[in-house]
């Protein structure tokens, strides 16, 4: 696998940013950040000398149909939340092909640990999307049990997840399995102490894992120049292992690098960084305004390449889907908007005591007396009422 | 300047721009507090007015924003740092610990530590796990910090300045669901120290004594029980570490009963503190033993739960109640 030190980086933002003498050193100017790439914004396949890929017409419309498919669920899920169905949504929307490129270059057997936005990775994962919807409303913290898919709770806390992937890789190392695993974290979760530590630790361990950055180019309103002064992938060097950039809008390369990087994990050859560059379509969450902080134009710039769209264009040109394959796809991304939808308004809000279930696993004398205290308390009411 | 009528919000808000103004030292740090003025626009605007220099958005990372808050202490400025939410001051819990409460001390007192840290706290606004919480017990238990919230307008810009212009590190604990809740604020007159409490509402049957979000809960309650002929004193603590326990005391001197409300749980909390402390002084004057009213030993609920956990007006009058049953 190739680490490319010297790729040069165009500053996404215009000069009238301030303070520019006190930002970084930019790179030189016009030069496009090195990516592999394997399928271009104008939906014309490519080759990258280290990673090729050979995917049959089935395998490139269940691509296809994964980024539709999850693209039509994250809409339904932003509208549920403007219906006040929800409490929060954190979109993926343009971040689909990071993610089922990567998704899909998984084993059944390897185990992921996601952030909060993975809803693409979590759909090739099987887990049912509207278990995803649980966090958001308010009714749990989790809603999916994480060894049934191997996919593991979203974690809010920022960086944490890539210390636990980390541990559980050293762990699937040491029963001398030949799964790897994989974390997934933003390009703003790369400035925490809790991400280096989890690069030292796979690294000084050996670990089968894989650091899989989605560089959405922003950490709520803050451009990833506040977090790093060379392009993250480079980062992976200073810790002894390789990293890649990859266009996080490509599926095809996405599915190749992750791949490659996994099987590198199994062969007992340790972790790779892979940055996905990629863009963030919407705002940060459904709360967060990003009209106060980014141009209209940036997020018109990276329309162009989006990542369905140049799919799309390939099947189309090389004759891989035709007229009726579109529309019948389009039919079951209804279907399933229409379940999500369904199954998010009938979810019940939890029952009043579940306030205490599971704070211990072995129970605890002081859970178990607050617990009777509320439920008499509560019942006063009813008796009240009566 | 007459008195004028704003959020907490704005209240803090005015009082960050009054203290860069007034101390080129004074510096804000954090995440998104700079074009997009935070997540909660406590600091917007500020960047647009004082610059990058001195409103500084930080790497995402809390050890390094509290780390190098105290680097740039040491060298004689004085940040205010800003965590973004309650849950996620614990990245930087080692710096705050370990450094920041203990330097002036190892230092024989010939260093200080002017650092303040925000912390918008508390539950009520339907956010997902860790926007919520109430961690306020784990700071107050470590000595040299200083820990306090404002539950009012006037206090939000008072007690802000109070903080910046301390040479101790205070934790500045914001009620997040109190941001836009407006009061009076006069900014001429200047109120007494921080660590004082205040008496929200006067009384003689009850002392409750709150904190931040959970003072207009007992105000409510108070009134509620007004009606059904209950005098309740209602003491706003302010500051709770160190806690001003001669104004309990006074309090309770005259009612004769107490109870504590806050939205931590209650266990180890601030109220235990309380109740030992006024057990001990006040044990003759007592007709009640202290009662306690907040949050119970399980992870804070889902948003759905969380009416269920936070103290509201029932379970603060109900407490009342028990206590004026003994
Ligand atoms: C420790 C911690 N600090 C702050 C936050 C608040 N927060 C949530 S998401 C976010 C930005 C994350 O940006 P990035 O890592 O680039 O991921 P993205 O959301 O862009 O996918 C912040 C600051 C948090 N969740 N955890």
């Amino acid at each position: 696998m190739t680490v490319e030190s010297t790729a040069a980086r165009k500053p996404r933002r215009s000069s009238k940013r301030t303070s520019a003498a006190k930002t970084p050193a930019k790179t030189p100017e016009g030069s496009e950040p090195q990516l592999v790439q394997l399928l271009t914004p104008e939906g014309e396949r490519v080759e990258h000398p280290d990673f090729e890929i050979d995917l049959s017409a089935d395998e490139l419309r269940g691509l296809y149909r994964d980024m539709v498919l999850t693209r039509r669920f994250d809409a339904e899920a932003t509208a549920l939340q403007r219906q006040g169905e929800l409490g929060l949504w954190a979109s993926l929307l343009g971040q689909e092909a990071a993610q089922i490129g990567s998704g899909r270059a998984l084993r059944d057997d390897d185990y992921v640990f996601p952030t909060y936005r993975e809803h693409g990775v979590a759909w090739c994962r099987g887990v049912d999307p509207t278990n995803l919807l649980g966090m958001f409303r308010g009714v749990n913290h989790g809603g999916w049990d994480p060894n049934t898919n191997n996919f593991h709770l979203y974690t809010i806390v920022i960086g944490s997840q890539t210390l636990h992937a980390t541990g559980y890789a050293m762990g699937v190392a040491k029963d001398g399995a030949d799964s790897a695993v994989i974390a997934y974290f933003g390009d703003g979760a790369s400035s925490q102490g809790d991400v280096a530590e989890a690069f030292t630790f796979s690294a000084v361990y050996n670990a089968p894992v894989v650091f899989f950055c989605q560089n959405n180019q922003w950490a709520i309103s803050e451009p990833t120049e506040k977090q790093t002064r060379v392009p993250l992938y480079q980062r992976a060097q200073g810790f002894g292992f390789p990293g890649v950039r990859v266009d996080g809008n490509d599926v095809l390369a996405c599915l190749a690098v992750t791949k490659s990087a996994l099987e590198r994990a199994r062969r007992g050859e340790g972790p790779t960084l892979v940055e996905a560059f990629t863009y963030r379509m919407g705002a940060h969450t459904t709360s967060d305004d990003p009209t106060k902080y980014r141009a209209d134009e940036e997020r018109a710039s990276w329309e162009a390449k989006d990542p369905i769209l140049r799919l799309r264009t390939y099947l189309e040109k090389q004759d891989l889907a035709d007229a009726a394959y579109f529309t019948a796809l389009e039919e079951e991304s209804e279907t399933l908007g229409k379940r999500v939808r369904e199954a998010v308004r009938a979810m019940p809000d939890p029952d009043r005591l579940a306030i205490f279930d599971h704070a211990y696993a072995d129970g605890n004398p002081l859970v178990d007396e607050e617990r009777a205290q509320f439920a008499a308390y509560q019942a006063s009411f009813a008796e009240e009422g009566n | 300047m007459a008195a004028e009528k704003m959020s907490i919000a704005k209240a803090l808000n005015e009082s960050l721009r009054k203290a860069l103004e007034t101390d080129p030292k004074v510096l804000i740090m954090g995440e998104d507090v700079g074009k997009l003025g935070g997540v909660f626009r406590i600091t917007d605007g500020l960047q647009k007015d004082f610059g990058e220099d001195r409103v500084i958005d930080t790497p995402l990372a809390e050890s390094g924003i509290v780390g190098t808050a105290i680097g740039l202490a040491l060298r004689g400025y004085r940040p205010i740092v800003e965590i973004q939410f309650d849950g996620f001051v614990f990245p930087a819990y080692d710096q705050i610990v370990t450094q920041l409460a203990k330097m002036h001390a190892r230092a024989l007192g010939k260093i200080k530590m002017p650092v303040v840290i925000r912390i918008p706290y508390g539950g009520g606004i339907g956010a997902v796990e860790h926007h919520s919480e109430s961690p306020e017990a784990l700071f107050a238990h470590v000595a040299g910090l200083k820990v306090v919230s404002p539950s009012n307008a006037s206090d939000a810009y008072w007690m802000m300045q109070q903080a910046v212009q301390s040479d101790d590190p205070i934790i500045f604990f914001e009620p997040k669901r109190r941001y836009w809740d407006k009061g009076e604020l006069d900014t001429e007159s200047i109120p007494g120290p921080l660590h004082k409490a205040a008496v929200a509402r006067e009384g003689s049957d009850l002392t409750l004594v709150a904190y931040g979000p959970m003072v207009k809960v007992c105000l409510e309650a108070a009134a509620a029980a007004q009606e059904e002929g209950k005098s309740i004193e209602v003491l706003d603590l302010r500051s709770m570490s160190p806690i001003d326990f001669d104004a309990v005391q006074t309090s309770v001197e005259k009612t004769r009963r107490l109870v504590v409300v806050h939205e931590a749980p209650v266990f180890y909390g601030s109220g235990a503190e309380i109740a030992a402390r006024i057990t001990e002084r006040c044990f003759y004057h007592l007709e009640a033993p202290v009662l306690r009213v907040g949050g119970y030993h399980a992870p804070y609920p889902p948003a759905r739960l969380e009416d269920e956990y936070l103290p509201g007006l029932d379970r603060v009058l109900d407490a009342v109640d028990r206590s004026l049953a003994y």
